[in-house]
């Protein structure tokens, strides 16, 4: 779920208005209070400029490229309490990543923290203040685990100083462990808590030292469990649905099944009879590009969820459909096909492909394609507002405070220091809370009640008819090879409505950080290769979904050397190493990429080695090359996505029905040096669930405009007795704890689906070349 | 008037007969660990005990529940350490959390009717809920460690 900052400033046209840094700040209070020792790092980090020439020095990347960056104030991340409890603001929204745990584990162990002593509290959206807080991308940890490390390092220098001089002693000679401070000399300790109100007093230091990685207590452990764990355990978590505030309405609203759709007319006659209903309005909208904007529609505020729900049922609208009224997704597949049949935009190009096309021995062409799909998170989008005295204060689980914050700003015509967005727990994201409607809808609800505050539910059908879907694709490869079944010339035509026609009217093309995405940035050692981008329009709101264009293009890529591999009589893993050639650095640029993720080539460079790394663990590790029992059949599939390296090998079962059951996966992934070892464990088998639900059952499809599927039951994703007995996960262990960090949230879904796909063809000799499986191989 | 015991205490409410229970909960008892997903019966969000039973709160009208126990999360142990809870915490389960409320009430009845589960068991018992973030293997693991299936791993209580 990336964000392009350049894209979304220039197409949006939504940059945030400038306000002086640290303006705001009083008005909210500093965190901690009184005798708190609050401070923040004071690093850049100097790598970026080496070797680059004035204009690269420019161009910013990581956290630097985001918008608002990363922030160095003394006064945000770290407090320290005179009890000796240390707090840590976590900016970044927890959707199950476990961000809060590992944000905290980092400052705490670069701080000599007892973890039983800290505990973590959420920013509130405010990106001047914290610094980015677009959680998506698989970035938290990749952007900021430096920066919270230098937080940490700086607070405990800061406490051993103010100890030294208490005692009058050389700092040096004061050592800091385990929320005590020692004069080993004098044989005299104190707790953090005695010295935090003499050290928020002194100046931060500006040269920090970091602890050496072999000291460190929690970072790279894996001991650590889930800081939310007894909250979530016991029922008292708190997520966008559960804000509860006096005097609380609730509200759902009807919106238009169509994108584009307006209301006509509505008769609320019988709505109104429902007992408990408050108020019913209409909101504004159906405009294209709805951003990210409320669709519009007609909402009911009630006393309770059940009253608005069954009101909202008893009205009746009459809707415009307008301008995608007929949108068919079979249709509409067809069209993607005629496209990726005819030569399109380049995005890049290599060599001479036609001439070695024409030269080679045998030629081999093939489409895939990847249906919509939605995210629908086990929480549907909720928040909870109030609109009153010309502030508004909104609670939601968002991915984008930032992003909900600017769109309220807009909806209600107040500026920025009379708004702010509270961020509870997500319960999931996947991309779908990155867009902020929901949020303003509760807030236009709360005006629209003299400012009651008002919680803002959506139901599952209302998260799976009016969604921010994964887009549709079609993938055509070519392939011209020799005499050994080696790709001479490579052909790879990607035709998908892109998630930049949600922010300018009608884009027919993909974004540099679609392309990005596993096509153009495509590893393999090939002479000639070209990457087109024919044209697609977008009839639905497209949106991220965990791990975006990376779907599509690894599914139709890595199903493709599969192919490639049967044809040239080989074993599949070992012609995908042959393919990606020996271990080499690649830059990005070079290549055609010139996104990468955000990340500067320099740091990031794709490394064909790491790669390589992945897909022999996950081999290994699946006992590649075994003997298999009729029907049954081992595939492989490697991606290199977010900076970081996957791989999965999966062993499944065809049935005589054509039923596919997953006996064990193994993924092997490479992020680079590993925080939180035991989230990375989670995220991958996590991944691995919903990377088999959009192989095998998951799907959304468009008639007349509208989304046919309605809740679980149409739209069906993996459940306990589909999922595999057996998930290992290999973690590959690259890098030091003071460079680059790949991600980790999204690159275990890609390899995935592939992966199934070939080992259905390994069991089967049936090839799967559209998603999902469902019943196809039944015939 | 219906009559019912909410975690023990006594309760009676005077609205929608109709209205289901996870609402009825939600909105007016304020106990939200009770979570909302699909409204059909169809993802195991919401699941409660019911006179004992694993029931789906989001299809049970409040009126089927007249005369009865109803126990949600916040009532499932006093202090939080329900063995399925302790499970849950030590291998970690969670992701994002949000259906972990219903999976544990499920899991909890699951246990009390059949103590030593098989993997058929956990499979026809877990199967009506959903977990987006895909935690089946460590719910499954979960659910042996709390049947005294397998040792403790150790790993998620707070050092």
């Amino acid at each position: 779920m990336i964000h392009d900052a350049q894209m979304m400033a220039e197409l949006a046209n939504a940059k945030p208005t400038a306000k002086p840094v640290l303006a705001n700040v009083s008005r909210r209070g500093i965190l901690g209070g009184a005798g708190a020792l609050v401070l923040a790092l004071s690093l850049r980090d100097a790598r970026a400029d080496e070797g680059q020439t004035a204009e690269q020095k420019a161009q910013k990347f990581g956290a630097d490229g985001m918008p608002h960056g990363w922030r160095d104030d003394p006064k945000i991340f770290v407090a320290i309490a005179p009890d000796g409890t240390v707090t840590v603001t976590n900016h970044r929204s927890d959707m199950g990543q476990g961000v809060r745990t590992s944000v905290a584990l980092t400052v705490a162990d670069e701080l000599e923290a007892d973890w039983p002593k800290v505990k973590v509290v959420q920013a509130w959206g405010d990106e001047q203040r914290f610094g980015n807080q677009d959680t998506d991308g698989s970035r938290s940890l990749r952007h900021f685990f430096q920066h919270f490390r230098h937080a940490g390092a700086a607070a405990r220098l800061m406490l051993i100083e103010a100890a030294a001089k208490q005692w009058g002693v050389p700092a040096s000679e004061v050592t800091a462990s385990n929320h005590t401070l020692t004069h080993a000399k004098s044989k005299r300790s104190l707790g953090y808590g005695a010295v935090a109100q003499a050290a928020s007093e002194l100046p931060v230091p500006t040269n920090v030292t970091l602890k050496n990685p072999k000291d460190f207590r929690y970072i790279g452990t894996g001991k650590i469990g889930l800081i939310d764990n007894f909250d979530i355990t016991t029922g008292r978590a708190i997520y966008g649905l559960d804000t509860k505030l006096d005097g609380m309405l609730y509200a759902v609203v009807a919106r238009p099944a169509v994108y584009g759709g307006k209301v006509t007319s509505y008769d609320d006659s019988e709505a109104k009879k429902v007992p408990g209903v408050v108020k019913i309005f209409k909101i504004d909208g159906g405009e294209i590009p709805s951003e990210f904007m409320p669709l519009g529609g007609v909402a009911v505020v009630a006393k309770n969820t059940w009253a608005a729900m069954k009101a909202r049922d008893a009205l009746k609208i009459t809707w415009d459909d307008g301008p995608n009224a007929g949108y068919d997704t079979d249709v509409f597949r067809k069209e993607l096909e005629a496209a990726a049949r005819k030569p399109g935009k380049v995005v890049r190009n290599q060599g001479d492909v036609d001439g070695a096309m024409a030269k080679a021995k045998t030629k081999l062409e093939a489409e895939y394609f990847v249906p919509h799909l939605v995210q629908a998170p086990m929480e549907p989008p909720a928040a909870v507002a109030r609109v009153k005295d010309g502030f508004c204060e909104a609670w939601g689980c968002t991915q984008g405070p930032q992003a909900a914050n600017d769109r309220l700003m807009k909806a209600l015509k107040l500026p920025d220091d009379k708004v702010k967005v509270n961020v509870t727990l997500l319960g999931g994201g996947f991309g779908r809370k990155s867009k902020p409607d929901y949020v303003v809808e509760a807030a236009l609800c709360s005006q629209a009640v003299d400012g009651a505050p008002v919680k803002l539910a959506w139901t599952r059908e209302d998260d799976i008819h009016h969604g921010y879907y994964h887009t549709i694709s079609v993938e055509r490869l070519e392939a011209g090879l020799d005499d050994k079944g080696m790709p001479v010339a490579w052909l790879h035509r990607s035709v998908a409505p892109t998630i930049g026609s949600i922010f300018a009217p009608d884009p027919k093309h993909e974004l540099p950080f679609e392309l990005g995405m596993g096509l153009v940035n495509t590893p393999f050692n090939l002479p000639n290769a070209r990457m087109e981008n024919p044209e697609a329009a977008a009839h639905v709101r497209i949106g991220w979904f965990r791990s975006v264009s990376n779907i599509p293009h690894a599914f139709a890529i890595q199903s493709f050397v599969s192919e490639l591999a049967h044809a040239a009589g080989r074993d599949p893993k070992e012609y995908l190493l042959d393919l990606i050639g020996p271990a080499r650095t690649i830059d990005p640029t070079s290549i055609g990429d010139v996104w990468n993720h955000g990340e500067d080539p320099k740091l990031y460079p794709i490394d064909t080695g790491r790669l390589r790394g992945v897909i022999e663990a996950a081999a290994k590790g699946a006992g590649w090359g075994r003997q298999m029992p009729k029907g049954r059949g081992l595939g492989i599939a490697g991606h290199y996505s977010f900076v970081t390296y996957t791989s999965v090998a999966a062993e499944v079962e065809v049935d005589d029905k054509g039923q596919v059951k997953v006996h064990a996966i193994d993924i092997a992934v490479d992020c680079g040096p590993q925080v939180n070892p035991e989230r990375i464990r989670s995220q991958m088998e996590g991944a691995v669930v919903m990377g088999m639900g959009l192989a095998l059952t998951s799907e959304i499809t468009f008639k007349q405009g509208r989304a046919v599927q309605n809740n679980f039951d149409g739209y069906e994703i993996i459940r306990i007795d589909a999922a595999p007995k057996v998930v290992r996960v290999h973690l590959v262990p690259t890098g030091s704890y003071d460079g680059p960090l790949g991600g980790v949230g999204e690159p275990g879904v890609p390899p995935v689906a592939p992966a199934i796909a070939n080992a259905v063809f390994a069991a089967t000799g049936r090839r799967v070349r559209q998603l999902p499986i469902r019943d196809q191989l039944s015939a | 008037m219906i009559k019912l015991t909410v975690n023990g205490a006594a309760r009676s409410f005077d609205g929608d007969p109709d209205m289901p229970l996870l609402w009825y909960l939600r909105d007016e008892l304020g106990l939200t660990g009770t979570k909302f997903g699909c409204g059909v019966s169809l993802c195991g969000a919401c699941t409660i005990h019911l006179g004992g039973a694993a029931t789906r709160a989001c299809i049970t009208p409040v009126s089927a529940a007249a005369g009865q126990e109803v126990v949600t999360i916040e009532g499932l142990s006093p202090d939080g350490n329900h063995p399925v809870q302790v499970a849950w915490r030590d291998l970690n389960v969670s992701q994002c959390g949000y259906c972990q409320c219903g999976q544990i009430m499920q899991a909890a009845a699951l246990l009390k009717d059949t103590p030593k589960p098989s993997e058929q068991d956990i499979d026809d018992t877990m199967s009506g809920n959903i977990c987006r973030c895909g935690t089946y293997p460590r719910i499954r693991a979960a659910i042996h460690q709390a049947a005294g299936q397998t040792a403790p791993a150790g790993k998620g209580e707070r050092l």
